[in-house]
């Protein structure tokens, strides 16, 4: 199946047509999906320090950013270019090659897993066959790295951080991970784009939500947990760890723990709207809507609006996701870490099992509609 | 050579490069929090080579069990355990080093030559590539059933004797007259509970 836009077929066309031979074109195009998924990564960072500044003020009744830039939208900018201009300092005793490697392991893992996010039937960067398997492999990297600073701090506060984040982030792998094999198991396949193909046709009716309450909840506070984000910010807990693994850290080595927090939120975000919320789907069916006033999905304008469409839906979801993840920040408490330990243990890894489970059988049951 | 082999190539050197020289330094570094470290790194570079024999799956598991699991635990047990000791020589180390070292490098040696001498069938089949997660699923439950099986009876083993050894029925009570005995007490400074300070000055 290959419908909607081709643009790698259509730029390596154009410039063969313009008398460049064929690798070279192919060569030429290959960092361009890569540079705007970067670009696009690293832009959602500062959408999203400005949302949470912005909602946390008004959780709070008070304006928020005000003067930098219209509304404060250049707050978050300001704040990295004071990060990047500030002294980078490395503890005494602490180990400085490991005190430097750290804040890159935790930051890169997050940046490649946006290999597998699709923005559209053609719109990604690979569309490899083990899909949503890498982002989990990828995201279970990350503890190394905050193990590594934590380590490398020589302080008390770091390596308790370093080690909370490790702990906290294997205990809510598994029942992410089992979420997800959920999900796996309807659609047949790995691929992010065929888990989204697999719920469209039926517009809002067809998204994975309603056949899998029980795994999104699970998938979504699992997710959460591995972000850090509050009620799980056991790892930087203020009141008890300083700022955990991140104690020692100034200017932009901090910068990176903070860009890669972020941009973990958003990729987090992005997966669960691929996985439950029906990826670039428009709540009610592009085809449908398209045989309504009869126009042939194969028409090149049709085409281009449904990829904005498509673009602009998933962005759309993902934060809404964030909306929510923020709100959830400002107005929940912490948990405890003993709560924390019971919490992914005692509660999640069996209701995700019960989850599979059951999605098992009624796969078996009901073909049609679990995806048989 | 096109692009891509050339690409191949490169990153072949690379990952070799990576997985021997981290393997060397796993064994001879004598800091065993970095050796930890360059474990995860030579895991790491051993999935990227998995990458360019067009096993995906594989890759990504590799990963996910031995970087993102194995190397994690194995470092949480140092970063939990770190007794610092002061690290006695032992006289005449060398003869039990060389002699380490003597046998590794004739048993690479032998390894080496039957590697060249054995004259290996080399598959002419095309690699399945994405299509490799069906063929394993489907080897797991015919052929390889019984490893399988296996394996996962050995990982509830694991599972229940580290609950056993984790759950701790004995809590000592401690009678109201006697001091607390030593042995439970973390090896610092003794330190007053303020609850305990705070009542103590309400009673003069």
């Amino acid at each position: 199946m290959n419908q909607g836009i081709d643009l790698q077929g259509s730029f390596v066309n154009t410039l063969v047509d313009l008398g460049v031979p064929v690798g070279a074109a192919k060569a030429l195009w290959l960092p361009l999906p890569m540079v705007v998924i970067l670009i696009g990564a690293t832009v959602s960072i500062f959408v999203t320090v400005w949302l949470e500044r912005k909602i946390s003020a008004a959780a709070q009744q008070r304006i928020g950013p005000e003067f930098a830039g219209p509304l404060g939208t250049l707050q978050a900018a300001a704040d990295g270019i004071k990060l990047i201009f500030k002294e980078d300092i490395t503890p005494a005793k602490a180990d400085p090659l490991l005190f430097t490697l750290g804040p890159a392991i935790v930051v890169i893992p997050v940046f490649l897993s946006y290999l597998i996010v699709p923005f559209g039937q053609n719109l990604v960067i690979t569309d490899i066959g083990v899909g949503i398997f890498l982002w989990i492999a990828l995201s279970s990297i990350a503890p190394v790295g905050l193990l590594m600073s934590g380590y490398s701090s020589n302080n008390k506060y770091s390596l308790l951080g370093g080690l909370r984040a490790a702990a906290q982030s294997i205990s809510y792998e598994i029942p992410m991970a089992l979420a997800v094999l959920a999900v796996v198991l309807m659609s047949n396949s790995l691929s992010t784009i065929d888990i989204v193909n697999q719920q469209s046709g039926y517009g809002i009716l067809g998204w994975n939500i309603w056949r899998q309450p029980a795994g999104f909840l699970i998938f979504w506070i699992a997710a959460l947990a591995e972000c850090e984000r509050l009620p799980f910010d056991l790892p930087e807990a203020e009141e008890e760890l300083v700022a955990g693994y991140q104690t020692e850290y100034t200017g932009m080595k901090f910068g990176l723990f903070y860009v890669g927090s972020y941009v973990n939120l958003v990729l987090s975000a992005l997966i669960v709207s691929i996985l439950y919320l029906g990826g670039w789907e428009f709540p009610l069916s592009v085809s449908w809507l398209a045989s309504l006033i009869g126009v042939s999905e194969t028409t090149p304008w049709l085409q281009v609006i449904t990829a904005s469409v498509g673009i602009m839906m998933t962005l759309f979801k993902a934060y809404a996701l964030v909306f929510i993840a923020v709100l959830l920040r400002w107005t929940m408490p912490r948990i405890r870490i003993d709560q924390l330990l019971d919490f992914g243990w005692k509660f999640l890894l069996p209701v995700s099992l019960v989850n599979l489970l059951l999605t098992a059988a009624l796969k078996l049951t009901f073909p049609v509609a679990f995806g048989g | 050579m096109t692009l891509a082999e050339g690409v191949q190539l490169v990153a072949f050197g690379i990952l070799t490069a990576m997985t021997l020289g981290g393997a060397l330094g796993v064994v001879l570094l004598d800091n065993i929090v970095y050796s930890a470290f360059l474990l995860g790194g030579v895991f790491t570079s051993m999935s990227g080579l998995y990458i360019l024999l067009n096993a995906g799956f594989v890759a990504a598991a590799q990963v996910l069990v031995y970087v993102g699991a194995v190397s994690v635990l194995i470092l949480f047990g140092i970063m939990l355990v770190n007794k610092e000791q002061p690290f006695t020589p032992v006289k005449r180390a060398w003869i039990g080093k060389t002699a380490t070292g003597g046998v590794c490098i004739g048993l690479f040696a032998l390894l080496a030559t039957s590697t060249l001498n054995t004259p290996w069938a080399l598959s002419t089949e095309v690699p399945t590539g994405d299509m490799a997660t069906i063929e394993i699923g489907k080897h797991f439950f015919t052929d390889y059933l019984l490893p399988f099986e296996l394996a996962s009876v050995l990982l509830l083993i694991a599972l229940i004797g580290a609950i056993v050894l984790a759950r701790r029925e004995f809590i000592p009570d401690v009678a109201a007259g006697e001091p607390e005995s030593q042995a439970l007490q973390l090896p610092e400074r003794p330190r007053e509970l303020v609850s305990s300070v705070a009542s103590s000055e309400q009673d003069n």
